[in-house]
């Protein structure tokens, strides 16, 4: 944003000091998470930079961490990464297929007692998540489901649910309806008609609220702590265990393919955003 | 012409008029059972066990059942003078069954909840029934240990005498009915709950506060630098967005420890010295902090999601009539982002109003907030129904935020992303 020459003084000033700050927020926004990588990579057992790193010596950098946390005896690195994969993926599906579906009927202008039904519908986003924990947990102690995977999968398709009403239902807004027309008045079923007309238009607001589903999931830590036994746990149970109790450097190195996934999701994310407003744009 | 109103009948030759209901009502059950899979399900898995805990805070039918008999004969006693002999022959008989099915433990913990030292005179009185003779139980039960002889615990006994209650919700005011039936605060030093209330409330408000300072120019910036700048900066926002918390928690952790990069820093800058390193974490300060960044996005994004339809003519419009640029931006640009400041700061007041990890991990005694407290009495003592009770004096706290939010914005300013 450069200013025009005749800009006065003060407000040259005044412009300088706002890109500063905008500047310190977007540091303080992304700084945090840089921390993680070099110190992920520590060749000693602290969480601070040694002299060595400072120093930029070679012998201070090591793998050590991550292969602790791929081959270490003690770790339950792996049996989480497979849970947690487990349980997303099937959250996930479960939460595309139930929110879309009910995207559909919300967004027809002939449903009833829409506003009530989708207060109803994202209640688990609004809730705070430790009153969804305590309610959930009820529900899986009393029906038996309670350290369960399947337990776990519902819980997640609940509060992953709201994402997807949330992204198809805007996607649907700005969806023209007279194409579904056509097709009908061409001969086409309801069924054949979403297959291969309806799905394929709202497919990235599906998928972008697929993303929300999945990383809800793979993240969620208070209402698995709740639900998981032993066999259930999940990385955000093993992060959480681990950051309460002894702080160590596997976490970093989890922590850093933990952020390298999640820029791969923002990516994918920002893609399909960027392709759905293109074809909204196109409808309009 | 014919006199009367000429029907439009359909090809079939139904009138158009019932045709068209009838296709209408179909349209609506249509619509009505595409939803019906999720309502059904969250009903069953998420409304009703709301539900559930609601019935679980005011349940009290624990004592009620394990001493049916006492209560039925103490409706006779005014509460005044000790009961007679009929009220602690029944109190054996019902005592006599919870020993044999090895139950009278938890109505010692049930008791001692009402009033302290029925504990110890339980576990005695378990000892000591064993040797009981038939008859005159008053006196046996009176010589076990005085405090049975005290009207006092008689009086918690016959307390605890109704199914329903609403104590766990006056716990959680710190306040409790006292013997005469008034209800009254606990002492000063132990209100612990109205602190959390209150820490919880401030500390929401002032992190919605320091995102709402911080969101607001790098929002602006966003929505008015040209696209290609922008979406590299929007990676900024949205990347810590997508972030696990934990990752995110984890490295504040790092960062604010004494031995971190932000006290190496302070101490490479000279501000303090190397030896006395504040402490910034496991109290209020991380909690702060740590919260202010994870939350900062669910501000920045409402936010830009108004600007962004801002036509920046308006700015140069009240310029042009003669408002300075602070003129111009006050009268005419900031209130067009109400909506998006109302939205922001409803999402990140309603987030940080329930926010758990963060000031568990990083919050220390000091900074943490009643969600960790619900946590506690879940985990840890167990006591489902105070944790209920606490869960859903929050929920309708959330719950009535939302209502004036609505009253004054409209809910459907939320957008995500």
């Amino acid at each position: 944003m450069a200013l025009p020459k005749h800009t006065e003084l003060h407000y040259r000033i005044w412009h300088y000091f706002y890109l500063f700050i905008c500047g310190s927020v977007f540091f303080f926004l992304i700084a945090p998470l840089f921390v993680i990588f070099p110190l992920s990579f520590n060749a000693e057992e602290f969480l601070s930079f040694s002299d060595g790193m400072k120093s930029l010596d070679p012998d201070a950098f090591s793998l050590r961490w991550y292969k602790d946390m791929i081959y270490g005896t003690k770790n339950p690195w792996g049996l989480a990464a497979k849970n947690s994969f487990i349980i997303a993926i099937f959250a996930t599906i479960g939460s595309v297929l139930l929110g879309t579906v009910a995207a559909l009927g919300l967004s027809s202008r002939h449903m009833p007692y829409k506003g009530i039904i989708m207060a109803v519908l994202i209640s688990p986003m609004i809730v705070p998540l430790i009153i969804s924990g305590v309610a959930i947990f009820f529900f899986m102690a009393k029906s038996g489901l309670a350290a369960t995977h399947t337990g776990i999968v519902l819980a997640h398709i609940i509060l992953g649910t709201p994402f997807v009403v949330i992204t198809v239902t805007a996607t649907l807004s700005g969806f023209d309806h007279s194409v579904t027309r056509a097709a009908a008045s061409l001969g086409s079923n309801p069924v054949n008609t979403f297959m291969k007309i309806t799905l394929p238009l709202i497919l990235p607001g599906v998928i972008s609220g697929g993303l929300f589903a999945f990383v809800t999931s793979f993240d969620e830590v208070v209402v698995v702590l709740f639900l998981a036994g032993l066999e259930n746990t999940t990385i955000p149970i093993q992060m959480w265990t681990g950051l309460r109790e002894q702080l160590s450097p596997t976490i970093l190195a989890v922590a850093t393919c933990l952020i390298i996934l999640s820029t791969l999701i923002l990516v994918t994310a920002e893609l399909l955003r960027r392709r759905s407003e293109r074809l909204r744009g196109i409808n309009r | 012409m014919s006199s009367e109103t000429q029907k439009i009948l359909t090809t079939d030759g139904i009138p158009l008029e019932v045709s068209l209901k009838k296709a209408e009502r179909r349209n609506k059950i249509k619509a009505f059972l595409l939803v019906a899979p999720l309502l059904l399900f969250l009903i069953i898995t998420y409304v009703f066990p709301i539900g559930d805990m609601l019935m679980r805070s005011v349940d009290d039918k624990m004592v009620t059942e394990m001493l049916p008999k006492t209560f039925k004969a103490m409706e006779k006693w005014d509460g005044k003078e000790l009961p007679e002999e009929e009220v602690f022959a029944a109190f054996h008989e019902d005592f006599k069954k919870l020993v044999e099915e090895k139950r009278e433990g938890k109505l010692s913990t049930q008791l001692n909840y009402t009033k302290n030292g029925f504990k110890s005179i339980i576990k005695k009185l378990r000892r000591k029934s064993k040797s009981f003779e038939e008859g005159n139980y008053k006196e046996q039960i009176m010589a076990v240990h005085k405090r049975w002889a005290d009207v006092e615990y008689w009086k918690a006994i016959k307390r605890r005498a109704p199914a329903i209650t609403g104590q766990k919700y006056l716990k959680g005011m710190d306040m409790y009915k006292n013997e005469s039936g008034e209800i009254v605060s606990v002492e000063e030093d132990r209100r612990i709950h109205r602190i959390l209330w209150l820490r919880t409330l401030e500390i929401a408000f002032f992190v919605t506060l320091f995102c709402f300072l911080m969101a607001y120019p790098i929002a602006h910036l966003l929505a008015t630098l040209p696209m290609k700048y922008s979406n590299l900066l929007m990676i900024c926002v949205l990347l810590p967005f997508w972030t696990s918390l934990l990752v995110r928690t984890a490295s504040w952790m790092i960062l604010l420890q004494q031995q971190g990069v932000v006290n190496d820093f302070f101490v490479w800058i000279g501000l303090v010295a190397d030896d006395a390193r504040p402490e910034m974490m496991y109290n209020k300060t991380g909690t702060y902090v740590a919260m202010t960044q994870i939350l900062l996005p669910f501000m920045v994004l409402p936010l830009y999601s108004v600007m962004k339809t801002i036509s920046p003519s308006l700015m140069r419009a009240g310029k042009s009539l003669g408002g300075t640029p602070i003129v111009a931006f006050w009268k005419v640009y900031f209130p067009l982002t109400i909506p998006g400041i109302g939205a922001g700061c409803l999402l990140c007041f309603i987030l940080a109003i329930g926010y758990y990890i963060t000031p568990a991990l990083v919050g220390g005694a000091s900074g943490t907030l009643i969600s960790n407290q619900i946590a506690f009495h879940m985990k840890s003592t167990l006591d489902w129904s105070f944790a209920s009770a606490m869960g859903l004096m929050l929920l309708a706290g959330v719950l009535a935020i939302y209502w004036v939010y609505n009253k004054l914005v409209g809910i459907d300013n939320i957008k995500l992303g």
